[in-house]
């Protein structure tokens, strides 16, 4: 799994972990790659009436109906915008298939631990729940992003809630 | 390779048994029992002890152990059977089925019914074979059967009795000399030999050991056959050499009866084992066991295949139009287009099972439910081969025990009633099943006392139903299946046909069906189900609401029309009926309930499909209809919650996703939308009978 550098020692490599880095307005978020599954550009999606704002709908992945949320939506960016660039990240969550719409994607990185540091609280838009914590990058800041957590939420509303299960 | 890896084949190969075991039971001619169906419920019940005792399952060994023990006299002849006896030992079938069921989600099976099941049992062996048995049959019970044994089960019941001083006469039958030197080695090991003599054909060993005579037959048999060795007790040292061969005649031992009988016993069922198994090997090599996953992926890929395959057809006739279309791609296409129809269709008919499956279950339901009311019933089943989709099989089986429950308790009179009317004393109940279009269609018909349309036109109104005189016998049918009815008192056995019937009617229409009943008065009544053949495919009619295009199951659509402003009325401000040949019909506006922009909002310039959902019927406002067409049916929950309105998903021709609507719920949404926006408090108006249309 981990392709870390040449230099590092076998003990920490097995702590490293790599991240999918991507763009939310000028923000940079990233997401482990293992939850990855492909990434696709933003098209054809079929709205669900009555849900809410940032889910965009459901698409058509090789059979397979996904829903799309939209991040920026969901994080209350002001710009919003789907053009050529929009990507679509698809997810494999809790044995779910979702697609999340993000304004780009940069690059892989591999992360150590101690450049991992602890998320602080936050505000209302994104819970620290939400977070498994801040990486730090040189100069970059990636604000690590717990998939699981965000998508399975009841806030999402993207699954059922447990209690009406 | 774990063993625990072998339970699920163990489980589905005992439960085909036990079903098998079952009807067998039920065929069983109690006064002139059939010795072939004799030997099958008795193998049966070897074969699931085999596996039980191999996988360490000994409640179930021991229960199967009893009953084989029963069987094997009841074969034999030395059992007289008597209905009585066919109940009990569906009754241990039952229990067996249960402990089986209780291994299979790891508990421990219901000790307390395995204790009166294995009481019961014994009691019958002591009260009818126990002057013939050597010695009480309950410790046969707790004798450990040996799981490897041969598919001969005498030896079981004949050598516990046996030991009784632990001298054995062990025949070995046409041994060559090296495996007997090994073989005689083994018996010295399981005890001592006393004597040897003999040649190839046939060579004796008296063998004194504490072990049993399975357990020693289950040793030899590492080395040869089963039918190569016979054991038989020894009472004191005379035993004459003489005996036959192994299909021979009873052998001129002086042994006492029972071991004699053993001996000959053995070769019948070696035979009947024989007869079997190239039955059994035939129909393993026409049939294989597949996961139901892998079967719905394949049907998956192949509705895939279709989707594109109609792309590129979508493609070719634009490039058509452009006239550069090219007469081989064309040929192409249209052989394509035939080849994905027939493997679809081939693949679909991997999921489909013969009605039989569901049909087998029902002469044990018949012959209960009419023995406590004690009722006489002959049921005929019609078109046991009609196949039907696998995920149908499984939940039609509720409605129909449902159903054919129904038709016995309030269908079917008393055969003295009958008699008196005229009617033979055995009630006929049919079922059955046949094709019929695109749908399949299942009946419950009874020749009993049918449905009384003035006392359920009564009942309906002292329920608070909205009914009229003028109703259609088929309305007033569809009565009984309004939630409640008849739910409220007693209703007399004419008309009580209500009790829980509105979940069957949810239950089929959840499955894309649909109930019809006719019935005469004093002549009987016939329910019929109509079922789509897949719940993979549906017929769907695609519409179009603003920009979007959304898909009604055409099972639901009776017509369309263009609503005219005379046609249409508020009511309560605003709620909208509108009036279709005398019956008013509320109207969803699915701009509206789903939020639709750019919609045509004038509902004379719109189309009104008229559509029916849980015996009630709407009008459903679209902008335009595009056409019929068969629809892959995806589901919405695999990767997203449930959606109020919309039942399923399907991929389109342009690989867009289009929303399968859901009737009631849509009208539910609606209602809900309004109430909302209306702020209504009294919800006593909302009842779900004032919903039915006002006349």
């Amino acid at each position: 799994m981990s392709q870390a550098n040449s230099g590092a020692v076998l003990a920490a490599e097995a702590e490293n972990r790599e991240f999918l880095v991507f763009s939310l307005g000028d923000e940079e978020y990233a997401i482990d790659i293992l939850k990855v599954q492909e990434i696709r550009g933003y098209e054809n999606v079929t709205r669900i009436a009555n849900a809410p704002d940032f889910i965009k709908g459901v698409t058509n992945l090789r059979g397979v109906i996904v829903p799309i949320v939209d991040l920026r939506i969901k994080f209350h960016f002001d710009k919003v915008e789907y053009g050529g660039q929009t990507v679509v990240i698809v997810v494999n969550v809790a044995d779910r298939v979702v697609g999340i719409v993000v304004d780009g994607v940069s690059d892989v990185m591999t992360l150590t631990p101690d450049q991992i540091k602890p998320a602080p609280e936050f505000g209302v838009t994104l819970s620290s729940d939400f977070l498994s914590g801040l990486g730090s990058l040189d100069d970059r800041m990636l604000v690590l992003v717990d998939i699981d957590k965000l998508l399975t939420s009841d806030e999402m509303a993207l699954v059922e809630s447990t209690s009406n299960r | 390779m774990d063993i625990a890896d072998f339970f699920d084949t163990f489980f589905e190969e005992a439960e085909e048994l036990l079903s098998d075991m079952e009807q067998h039971l039920l065929e069983l001619d109690v006064d002139d029992p059939d010795s072939e169906q004799l030997n099958a419920i008795f193998r049966a019940a070897h074969s699931i002890k085999g596996g039980a005792g191999t996988f360490g399952f000994t409640v179930l060994q021991k229960t199967t152990h009893i009953l084989e023990n029963l069987l094997d006299y009841a074969r034999k002849g030395e059992l007289t059977l008597r209905a009585d006896l066919v109940d009990t030992f569906l009754e241990a079938k039952d229990i067996m089925h249960e402990q089986l069921d209780a291994y299979r989600s790891e508990e421990e099976p219901n000790q307390e019914a395995f204790e009166r099941i294995c009481h019961t049992l014994q009691q019958i062996a002591l009260d009818e074979i126990g002057e013939k048995l050597d010695g009480p049959a309950i410790p046969a019970a707790e004798s450990k059967a040996s799981p490897g044994q041969s598919e001969n089960g005498t030896e079981a019941k004949s050598s516990e009795e046996k030991v009784v001083n632990g001298q054995l006469l062990v025949a070995l039958l046409n041994v060559e000399d090296k495996d007997r030197i090994l073989l005689v080695e083994e018996l010295e090991q399981l005890g001592e030999v006393q004597s040897q003599s003999g040649d190839t054909k046939r060579y004796e060993v008296i063998l004194k050991s504490s072990d049993s005579a399975d357990d020693i037959e289950a040793v030899m048999c590492f080395i040869i056959e089963p039918d190569q060795i016979e054991i038989t007790a020894v009472e004191g040292v005379a035993v004459e050499s003489a005996t036959p061969e192994a299909e021979a005649p009873p052998p001129a031992t002086p042994a006492p009866q029972t071991p004699a009988e053993n001996t000959v016993s053995k070769a019948s069922p070696a035979k009947a084992a024989a007869k079997e198994k190239p039955k059994k090997a035939a129909a393993e090599s026409s049939s294989i066991r597949v996961s139901v996953d892998k079967v719905d992926q394949i049907i998956n890929l192949v509705g895939e295949l279709i989707i594109t395959q109609s792309m590129l057809d979508q493609t070719v006739s634009d490039l058509e139009d452009q006239s550069v279309g090219n007469s081989s791609l064309q040929n192409g296409m249209s052989l394509l287009q035939r080849n994905a129809r027939d493997l679809q269709e081939a693949v679909m008919s991997i999921r489909m099972i013969p009605m039989e499956f569901v049909f087998s279950r029902f002469p044990r339901v018949v012959r209960d439910t009419a023995g406590k009311l004690g009722k006489e019933i002959e049921l005929i089943t019609e078109g046991k081969s009609t196949e039907l989709d696998k995920s149908l099989v499984e939940r039609i089986t509720d409605p129909l025990t449902h159903l054919v429950r129904n038709s016995l308790d309030h269908g079917v009179e008393m055969p003295d009633v009958r008699e008196a009317i005229g009617k033979p004393r055995t009630g006929k109940l049919t079922l059955s099943a046949r094709h019929q279009g695109g749908n399949i269609l299942i009946e419950v018909r009874d020749d009993g006392a049918g449905m009384d349309r003035d006392r359920l036109l009564a009942k309906a109104r002292e329920n608070g139903l909205n009914v009229s005189d003028t109703m259609s016998d088929e309305e007033v049918f569809q009565l009984i299946f309004a939630p409640g009815f008849s739910t409220a008192n007693e209703v007399t056995d004419v008309s009580g046909r209500g009790v829980g019937m509105d979940v069957v009617k949810r239950n089929i229409q959840s499955m894309g069906g649909r109930v019809e009943i006719q019935s005469k008065l004093g002549e009987g009544t016939n329910t019929r189900i109509v079922l789509p053949l897949t719940l993979a495919i549906l017929d769907g009619m695609s519409i179009k609401v603003g920009g979007e295009t959304f898909i009604l199951p055409l099972s639901t659509v009776l017509e369309s029309l263009q609503p005219s402003k005379d046609d249409m009325y508020a009511m309560a401000g605003d709620d909208v009926v509108i009036k279709v040949r005398d019956e008013y019909l509320p109207v969803i506006a699915i701009h509206e309930v789903l939020n639709v922009e750019n919609a045509i909002t004038d509902p004379t310039k719109s189309i009104a499909v008229i559509v029916q959902g849980e015996g009630r019927r709407y009008a459903m406002l679209v902008d335009e209809l595009i056409g019929q067409q068969q629809v892959v049916v995806k589901n919405l929950e695999d990767n997203y919650r449930k959606v109020p309105g919309i039942s399923a998903a399907t991929i389109l021709g342009d690989g867009s996703v289009a929303l399968i609507l859901d009737i009631t719920g849509l009208h539910r949404l609606s209602r809900y939308k309004k109430e909302a926006g209306k702020k209504v408090v009294n919800n006593q108006n909302l009842s779900i009978f004032k919903e039915a249309e006002p006349s």
